[in-house]
């Protein structure tokens, strides 16, 4: 069976994981520590497809029905 | 408070279990008489009531403390018990312990490799992800129970089953063995601390074995008091009673070991006692018959206290009881302010403020002390600097009272005119539930509010009953001013638009008032304007030959402010296809320019509570909250005058069809009728093409069920067409006042069908409805569909199949009020701590982000357009409109 591009996926946002530098910028615009943002798990079909970590920052960007475009973080832990 | 006032400040909170020490170590006594009082009413000693629990008589000393009633704050006792005993509320915590390690040598079954591996992941966890900790031992515990030979002692491992709520097997070949409490408890004693952890405990502030009861607290005798009747009976706490019991047992249980009793007997008072600790601790445990009182009741033991809507949480700890409050029936008051809340005398002199007497109010105060708390604008008590309080209702001689205050004191005033109080409606659904008006005290003994804050109350006159709130700080009442009043909650964050505004009467008479035919003398219009508080010129009469006459549209602008421009299509607008706007035969495209009504009729769509971009709307985002107040205080009355002057009523003769159009109505259903035998027909024939994901029989049904429903809609067209111009139900239908046409075609045209569960009637009897009809009927008559008008009557038949319609909805809004209610419940409880910080973004309590920007846009929905930032048509069509000055 071919394995099906789920971040192709018209409904699956953009992901990506964020470098060191801008992890520092985020905490540093929103005050907070990495563990304050809302998390995803490793296990997270998404996070596996891009070979996210434990650690990780990724962001998001998606489309809204409010906003057009809107960005998101996510803080990957295990599990 | 200061920070020094504080004699320990809290860190954190750990929640673990007592260990058998710990409760030896509290315990001020150990009980083992299962009796509380003798003959004479004295506690007996070691017995559940003994005094040594703490005092529960007042001028009595502890023998314990040595404090008095108010002081003393109870002791434990503690009861040993024969065997050990699962404490019901860690039994499955019990069970997968039971499951995840050896029963020969106690380890956690995992092998040395994979056990240092999760033993480092736990540390780590710790460390970076504390609150996965518990999901990793989740994980740690199922896999370790999968194991089936015990690494290090190489054991066969047995399966253990656990029957609820306390009783556990171990499958062996021969059978089921059943394990003893104490043998659990020897092997959870067997785990190491290191294990214990890896499971998810803190082995220092809970061992496993601690879950296996071998001493029991007993409460203090005040957490469980016990009542005496005026007959002199003692009657026994719930609890008390229930301890009663397991000591009973327990003492039973002693002798008959010591006395080397059967293992059978023992056996079975051990499970009884098991019973008795298990429904001591929740008597609503399943699986086991909840334990009774003598009388059948079944008794409230300690998880029925905490549990529920009436439990210790909901109703003692979240549930508060407060002063300075009223409460009585509410009635309608169309003259005050929708800022004003109208309160009878009789609760303004019980309510009070506190008010610090200065230079500038000691005259006023010392009125109002000589005027005592009889006489309305008074006080009832006054405070001296000291803190002393003088009540007012004693002294016979006020005056000289009033003349010895002085600045500094304080005065408890009654409630006056103009004083800030919170006014609520329950059920609290939304913000609006609570909103801050101004006293105007009225005679009489109901609140009086205006009609247009009903909607935000969701609230009408059949009997409802509404809270008054006294805020007694100079805070709070500020708070409530500039957050809650009414003026300020106009605008609804539920939806981008008004909640508040005009409702029935109201609308009906801006439509009247407004309409192109309607002209009043100079008379009239002065009546008018003088009663709706209008205090500037008349305008230029419309019409000056043969006499001077103004129109409604003239009256309805004067509360315009002069620089308002708006366009919409009212209610009544029938929304033809090429819209002619200005030129509209209806006069429903209503056009204001600088402030003059130039077209078009005031309805629900301008001034109705509810209605986004309404003409009310667009006067307070422009104009601010202030204008809306002003606009719904005085214009709106002048609406209200308008129809007291014209009058609105409505009569049997309103319902009355010309022959001609019941005729055609008749006809109509008559045709419909046809096409639903021709259906049957074509479907008996077996012709009928099946609908994509029905059968046949659905297929048959939906058409039916289109069938009659074209039929009513068009007997409704009929009747909203050939009803007289005048008619006042069709007027208060077509402007939205009340009712609609559906209502009215009911009354003149035909019912129509009548449903139950979303289907025409089926029920009753085998393949017919009543026994009035074949059996296999299909159709519209013997399935519930009425032909007749209310007005005509409804024959019997008619008449029952319409109480069944009707009754299944009075059960939907009874389901969906309770069901909705919990919903509710359920996202507060969730959400009630969640809040948007100044940078936009939407954080919890621990500042944790839930959303980066508060709905994506950081949109207000209460200052926004029906939900959008920016309504660009409306700033379009005023720039366009504005561009020729």
């Amino acid at each position: 069976m071919v394995k099906f591009e789920i971040l192709k996926h018209e409904l699956v946002p953009q992901f990506e994981i964020l470098k060191k530098e801008e992890i520092e910028a985020l905490r540093h615009t929103y005050g907070i520590k990495k563990e304050d943002l809302p998390w995803i798990r490793r296990s997270d079909p998404v996070c596996k497809e891009i070979g996210a970590k434990p650690g990780d920052v990724l962001k998001i960007t998606r489309k809204s029905p409010v906003a057009e475009q809107s960005v998101g973080y996510r803080y990957c832990v295990p599990g | 408070m200061s920070l020094s006032d504080i004699a320990k400040a809290m860190k954190a909170i750990k929640f673990g279990l007592l260990s058998p020490e710990d409760i030896r170590k509290m315990s001020v006594v150990n009980i083992i008489t299962a009796d509380t009082y003798d003959e004479d009413g004295v506690p007996i000693e070691a017995g559940l009531m003994d005094r040594r629990l703490g005092t529960i008589e007042p001028g009595q000393k502890c023998q314990t403390c040595g404090n008095r009633v108010g002081q003393c704050p109870g002791h434990f006792g503690h009861i040993e018990m024969a065997r050990p005993v699962i404490h019901p509320g860690f039994a499955k915590t019990v069970y997968l312990m039971l499951r995840a390690t050896c029963w020969n040598c106690g380890k956690l079954l995992l092998a040395k490799e994979e056990y240092e591996k999760y033993t480092l992941m736990m540390e780590r966890y710790k460390r970076r992800w504390p609150q996965l900790r518990f999901k990793l031992a989740d994980r740690i515990t199922k896999k370790a129970n999968k194991t089936s030979e015990c690494p290090y002692c190489g054991q066969e491992q047995y399966k253990i089953k656990f029957e609820k709520p306390t009783t556990y097997y171990e499958e062996h070949k021969e059978g089921n063995v059943k394990l003893a409490a104490n043998e659990i408890r020897s092997r959870l004693e067997r785990l190491t601390d290191q294990d214990a952890a890896l499971m998810g405990l803190d082995p220092l502030l809970a061992r496993p074995e601690w879950m296996v009861l071998t001493v029991l607290p007993v409460p203090p005798s005040a957490a469980r008091p016990s009542i005496t009747l005026e007959s002199g009976v003692r009657s026994e706490d719930d609890l008390t009673h229930k301890l009663v019991d397991i000591i009973r047992i327990n003492e039973r249980l002693k002798e008959n070991i010591d006395a080397g009793a059967p293992q059978l007997i023992i056996e079975d008072l051990w499970e009884l006692l098991q019973y008795h600790i298990t429904t001591y601790f929740d008597n609503e445990t399943s699986g086991i018959p909840p334990a009774r009182h003598r009388s059948g009741r079944p008794l409230r033991t300690i998880a029925q206290r905490l549990k529920g809507k009436e439990g210790r949480f909901r109703s003692n700890l979240s549930g508060k009881r407060v002063d300075f409050s009223a409460r009585t029936v509410i009635s309608p008051d169309p003259i005050i302010s929708i800022n004003e809340v109208g309160i009878p005398f009789d609760i303004a002199k019980l309510l009070t403020i506190p008010e610090r007497i200065n230079k500038y109010n000691l005259e006023q105060m010392k009125i109002l002390i000589q005027n005592g708390p009889d006489d309305h604008p008074g006080a009832n008590y006054i405070i001296r600097p000291d803190g002393r309080r003088i009540d007012l209702r004693f002294p016979k001689d006020r005056k000289t009272i009033a003349d010895s205050v002085e600045v500094g004191y304080e005065v408890e005033r009654h409630l006056k005119n103009g004083d800030v109080v919170l006014f609520n409606r329950q059920p609290s659904l939304h913000r609006m539930s609570i909103m801050a008006h101004r006293v105007r005290v009225l005679p009489y003994k109901t609140f009086r509010l205006n009609l247009c804050v009903c909607p935000p109350y969701n609230a009408d006159f059949d009997g409802d009953e509404m809270n008054l709130h006294v805020p007694q700080s100079e805070e709070a009442r500020a708070e409530a001013l500039v957050l809650m009043l009414v003026q300020e909650q106009i605008l609804s964050p539920r939806y981008g638009g008004p909640i508040m505004g005009g409702i029935q009467d109201y609308i009906s008479g801006g439509y009247m008032l407004t309409r192109k035919e309607t002209q009043v003398t100079r008379e009239e219009a002065s009546q008018l304007l003088t009663s709706s508080g209008f205090d500037g010129d008349l305008p230029e009469p419309a019409i000056t030959e043969p006499e001077e006459l103004w129109t409604g549209k003239q009256l309805a602008s004067l509360f315009f402010p002069k620089d308002f421009n708006y366009t919409l299509k009212s209610n009544i607008c029938l929304k033809c296809p090429t819209c002619k706007k200005e030129e509209c035969e209806h006069d429903a495209y209503v056009v204001i320019k600088n402030g003059q009504l130039i077209s078009g009729v005031i309805d629900k769509k301008a001034i109705g509570a509810g209605q986004p971009e309404s003409i009310l709307h667009r006067l307070i985002k422009d104009y601010g909250t202030d204008m809306g107040r002003f606009y719904i205080d005085k214009a709106f009355k002048l609406f209200l005058s308008f129809i007291d002057t014209r009058g609105l009523t409505i009569g049997l003769d309103d319902e009355e069809l010309p022959q001609q159009a019941k005729d055609k109505v008749s006809v109509v259903v008559g045709e419909a009728e046809d096409k639903t035998a021709k259906l049957i027909s074509i479907y008996n024939q077996g012709l009928l093409e099946r609908l994509p994901g029905r059968t046949l029989e659905e297929t048959l049904e939906t058409k039916i069920m289109q069938e009659l429903e074209e039929a009513r809609e068009k007997a409704g067209e009929i009747a909203g067409s050939n009803l007289k111009d005048g008619n006042t139900a069709l007027l208060m239908a077509r402007t939205g006042a009340r009712g609609s046409l559906m209502n009215l075609a009911h009354m003149v045209a035909c019912v129509g069908q009548q449903s139950v569960r979303g289907e025409r009637v089926i029920r009753g009897y085998q393949g017919r409805t009543l026994p009035h009809f074949k059996q296999g009927d299909l159709g519209a008559r013997a399935h519930g569909f009425v032909y007749s008008s209310y007005k005509d009557k409804l024959n019997p038949i008619e008449f029952f199949f319409h109480a069944m319609g009707g009754r299944e909805g009075l059960v939907d809004t009874a389901v969906r009020t309770s069901q909705s209610g919990y919903m509710q419940r359920r996202l507060i409880n969730a959400l009630q701590d969640v809040r948007v910080e100044y940078d936009g973004t939407v954080r919890g309590t621990d500042g944790s982000i839930l959303q980066f920007k508060y709905g994506d846009d950081g949109v207000d929905p209460a200052k926004s357009d029906h939900g959008k930032a920016v309504n660009i048509d409306k700033i379009i069509e005023r720039v366009i409109s504005a561009g020729g000055k």
